[in-house]
């Protein structure tokens, strides 16, 4: 191949099913493409590389206003609606046949994505390696920079 | 037409994005270069993604056709 390899550099900032998504299906897709993939997973985003954690993921209906079953916003903070909206969710994505969020992960490590996990983040919620996936590397700012550095496509979720 | 042998085919029916893509990418990995791939697929959008895919890649588009909401396609691997 004489072309330059493709470079796509992601952080993920989020981890309810709506932020875990966008990610991963484009990580495993650009790895599809041949395209080398690193994700920078920060706050809330380093959920996603807990152990045991992606399946568990949740939605909340507060602040979703465009959910395809609209929840009233004050009806949301009432206790079970978190569960009851997740259980929905899921319902419509394994009706539309999606993949699962681990399947997606799965993918990813087995196509070489970069998986780092923020450092910072891992300090602030007392989170330890060992609660993370194998599969990651821990590093900071400076380590996703120079990844990002050369990239062609960098995204922000 | 006539010369082109179908060495797989890879059934993506009832598959959403970006499953069709991400299995076509492990199926044709085992096929030789110059060998043929088929897929069928029922997500309308695998038509522009599978453009993409194969100008991204290098890999050849063939053929690209819809019969009763199954689209087919056959991608040569060239590389």
């Amino acid at each position: 191949m004489s072309e330059k390899t493709k470079r796509i550099a992601m952080i993920a900032s989020k981890a309810d099913i709506a932020g875990a998504y966008p990610p991963l299906i484009l990580a495993t897709t650009a790895a599809a493409m041949d395209y080398e993939v690193g994700i920078f997973f920060t706050f809330f985003g380093l959920n996603m590389l807990k152990k045991n954690k992606l399946n568990k993921l949740k939605v909340t209906p507060v602040g979703q206003t465009a959910m395809p079953m609209p929840i009233p916003q004050i009806v949301g903070v009432i206790p079970g609606m978190t569960d009851m909206a997740t259980m929905m969710m899921k319902s419509w994505m394994k009706g539309a046949n999606v993949a699962k969020l681990q399947e997606l992960m799965d993918i990813s490590v087995e196509s070489g994505v970069r998986l780092i996990a923020c450092q910072m983040t891992m300090d602030v919620m007392k989170i330890k390696r060992k609660d993370l996936i194998d599969e990651c590397e821990v590093g900071g700012g400076a380590t996703f920079l120079e990844f990002a550095s050369s990239a062609d496509v960098t995204l922000y979720f | 037409m006539s010369e082109i042998k179908i060495a797989q085919t890879l059934d993506a029916k009832n598959l959403s994005c970006p499953l069709p893509i991400l299995r076509t990418k492990k199926a044709i990995a085992g096929l030789q270069i110059g060998e043929y791939l088929e897929i069928l697929a029922t997500d309308p959008g695998s038509v522009a993604d599978f453009k993409a895919w194969t100008t991204s890649t290098g890999h050849e588009l063939i053929k690209n056709s819809e019969n009763g909401g199954i689209y087919r396609f056959i991608i040569k691997r060239t590389k």
